[in-house]
């Protein structure tokens, strides 16, 4: 599995800028298509197309989701209406019975539908019985390739525009293990000589500092571990992103912009459906993989299997064995968020 | 005679006052009209565009908007300072500017709602902040806990004054019972929600320049400090273009309460400096970048000793009896110290909590136009509502607005 993979190419690039120059091996994950921005802007537009995005983009400024895409039908688009209407006076999704969390999953798939002409799957399953996702990275193991920060965009529809990225790796110098002195954001060849990487990302603390502060109760812990947000219940206010010590949580700061091609329609409404401008969002462990029983992108993604997955209620999983047989240690323990995210080396 | 009919009279005359005036009133009005435009149009872009609009970003996520928001609470809080002498001790000195001192908290407690509502990412769903209505994570998250505080410090403020003028409008002397309570109320409020505003920020141990027994505290000493500084120099421009004269110990006893506010406020400075910088750790990393400058960053820096100047030489001025006496000193100090404070808890707290970031990386936050202009519209909106409410004020007061007299003038 994750120790297979056969790509053994030490000197790719870590960035996407610098694939013009530097990459020729085939099988690495960087694709060679323009990325975000670029896709937006390079984009042959005639007239028309141009005056639906600008009328899309006043609709979407008076407050609702964008709500113009395609000129059909008036009978669309009063059904667009009823269920722009009952989607923004839904009621918190914690507090939702099976149905209600059944016809709001229905509502918004409908919805991309008459926007976008393409169907979504959003799954709306709850946390499995007996499970308690864990994460373990192996310092030693990580080469700082990114790959699993790009599949992490993929997977779960991040905004390519601002180049929104849920995982951050740190190359630290050897003989250092402070952060303020590590690069998170390198453009060379890795691994550079006389450094390591470390990955960080949201860490599902059993004591999580984000949701104690959040006003309107907009993100919690599921039983499962995971710590949630309800996008359409989130009010915008940042103090979470305050709270976290991790860097863990991102904001939308605009619209985000995802391709419609690059669309991941495998959606879960707690997890990587598409966010709108004005709320938080962070790492779900990939909700929409992980409660079907796969693992997270990255985990997946990873070349090195520097990355570790699984259920810490299960006595023979490999989690377990590196809790039981590795030296492991967590970061910023001496806040008492008990992050569900630990460290080793080899 | 119902109170409604009443209340419906002043409100009705006290509109009719308000659009009364000389040349430079209207003119005043007019300036403050023209930023409010600019706010709401700078507003309109901020909607359509998002919060990219802003300087903000990941790593330093509340900014100018949030540091105007802090800055207000203590300025809120600071009408107590005159509420308690006049209502409770007996001490009749402040009686003529008491009403003042609670529009003023009453403008600046709907800036500091302003200031929260676009600071929201999605404020069309503000609604779910309202109890009962939406849902309300009481009492886990102090922000639910500062909503509750500064809505009913707004309404106690509302109705207290209200009753007084509905009295006096009437010609009638206010009736103790009634309104000594929610005086009394109002006290331990005042003090409530600047305490609560400061614990939001003290209770995140992931920001370690804010996670400090001392923010409380010092946040009261600032706030009464820059507060009746506001008043003073408010009370001096109502008591030079208005025919209501206040008297010379008003101004004594305000600048009494100043001065001993701004002296504990630097020793607390003192305090915490020495904290930071006498065994300097990792968490004083905020302090040194907003001090000093930190690996070749340092946009801070002139802010905050601009600051700590501002704050030591109005301290200095209002120390010296000979000085603080003289109103032109008096008032240069109180807008030294006023804007000194101003610029300390905006880019000297809030800013620097940010930076360095968790891992430790610097991103530097500065202001963008649009930002700014809201700012600036939210401030003119606060400076005509106090206005407003102070000129129908100052007309009950002097008694040129009575119940009976736009009676007898209809």
């Amino acid at each position: 599995m994750i120790f297979s993979n056969d790509n053994k190419d030490d000197d790719r690039p870590a960035r996407q800028e610098g694939k013009e120059s530097g990459c020729q091996s085939g099988n690495c994950s960087c694709n060679k298509k323009e990325d975000g921005i670029q896709q937006v802007m390079n984009k042959p537009t005639d007239r028309r197309e141009a005056l639906k995005k600008l009328t899309m983009g006043f609709l979407a400024g008076t407050g609702f989701v964008a709500a113009s895409c395609s000129p059909t039908a008036g009978d669309d688009k009063k059904e667009k209406a009823q269920l722009d209407w009952e989607e923004f006076f839904k009621g918190n999704y914690q507090l939702m019975d099976d149905d209600e969390k059944q016809a709001t999953v229905n509502r918004l798939e409908r919805l991309y539908e008459l926007n976008v002409g393409r169907k979504i799957n959003v799954l709306a399953n709850g946390p499995e019985k007996d499970v308690l996702y864990g994460y373990a990275f192996n310092i030693s193991k990580c080469q700082g390739y990114m790959d699993c920060v790009n599949a992490c965009v993929k997977e779960n529809n991040q905004d390519r525009a601002s180049q929104m990225q849920y995982i951050r790796i740190h190359e630290h110098q050897n003989g250092s293990m402070d952060f303020e002195l590590a690069d998170d954001n390198y453009y060379h060849e890795v691994p550079a000589a006389g450094h390591f990487y470390i990955g960080t990302q949201c860490f599902h603390c059993e004591n999580p500092p984000c949701v104690d502060v959040c006003p309107v109760k907009a993100t919690w812990k599921e039983k499962d571990g995971i710590v949630v947000i309800d996008y359409d219940w989130c009010i915008g206010c940042r103090y979470c992103m305050a709270a976290c010590p991790y860097d863990g949580r991102r904001f939308n700061w605009a619209t985000p912009e995802v391709p419609k091609e690059e669309v991941n329609n495998n959606q879960h409404y707690l997890g990587n459906r598409l966010r709108k401008k004005g709320v938080m969002e962070k790492c779900t462990f990939c909700i929409q993989r992980t409660r079907t029983g796969k693992n997270p992108a990255c985990v997946e993604a990873c070349p090195t299997g520097a990355r570790i997955f699984g259920n810490l209620l299960d006595p023979t999983s490999e989690i377990r064995w590196i809790l039981a047989n590795k030296k492991v240690f967590r970061l910023k323990e001496d806040l008492g968020t008990e992050p569900k995210f630990w460290y080793f080396m080899d | 005679m119902s109170q409604f009919k009443i209340f419906r009279t002043l409100v009705s005359s006290g509109i009719k006052t308000a659009i009364q005036g000389n040349a430079t009133y209207h003119l005043w009005m007019a300036f403050l009209t023209f930023f409010m435009l600019l706010g709401a149009y700078c507003f309109g872009i901020q909607l359509d565009k998002g919060l990219s609009a802003t300087g903000m970003n990941d790593y330093v996520s509340w900014g100018l908007y949030i540091s105007n928001f802090t800055f207000l609470v203590g300025v809120a809080a600071a009408a107590v300072m005159l509420v308690l002498p006049t209502y409770v001790l007996k001490e009749i000195d402040f009686s003529k500017a008491v009403l003042i001192g609670e529009g003023l908290a009453v403008a600046a407690l709907i800036m500091c709602l302003a200031f929260v509502t676009v600071d929201l990412g999605g404020p069309i769903r503000a609604w779910h902040l309202i109890p009962f209505v939406g849902v309300f994570n009481w009492p886990s998250s102090m922000l639910a806990w500062d909503v509750i505080v500064l809505n009913g410090y707004l309404f106690i403020n509302l109705t207290v004054p209200l009753y007084i003028l509905m009295c006096k409008f009437q010609g009638k002397e206010p009736n103790k019972k009634f309104y000594l309570p929610g005086v009394l109320i109002s006290v331990f409020w005042a003090v409530g929600i600047h305490l609560v505003t400061a614990f939001l920020y003290a209770g995140l141990p992931a920001r370690p320049h804010w996670n400090n027994a001392l923010l409380g505290p010092r946040f009261l000493a600032s706030a009464f400090a820059a507060g009746p500084s506001l008043i003073i120099i408010a009370l001096a421009i109502i008591d030079k273009f208005s025919n209501y004269k206040i008297d010379a110990i008003t101004f004594r006893k305000l600048a009494l309460v100043v001065v001993v506010a701004a002296q504990i406020n630097l020793i607390m400075l003192g305090s915490e400096i020495f904290k930071e910088f006498y065994s300097p750790t990792h968490h004083s990393s905020s302090a040194i970048y907003l001090f000093f400058g930190l690996h070749g960053k340092h946009a801070l820096v002139p802010y905050i000793w601009t600051a700590i100047g501002f704050s030591v030489v109005a301290t200095i001025i209002l120390s010296i009896h000979k000085l603080r006496n003289n109103k032109t000193y008096l008032y240069f100090a109180c807008v030294l110290l006023f804007t000194g404070i101003w610029i300390e808890k905006g880019m000297g707290l809030i800013i620097p909590g940010f930076i360095p970031g968790a891992w430790g990386n610097i991103h530097e936050y500065s202001p963008s136009w649009i930002e700014i202009g809201v700012t600036a519209g939210i401030w003119a909106m606060g400076a005509f509502i106090f206005t407003v409410l102070a000129k129908v004020t100052i007309s009950i007061e002097t008694g040129v607005l009575r119940y009976q007299s736009t009676l007898t003038l209809k």
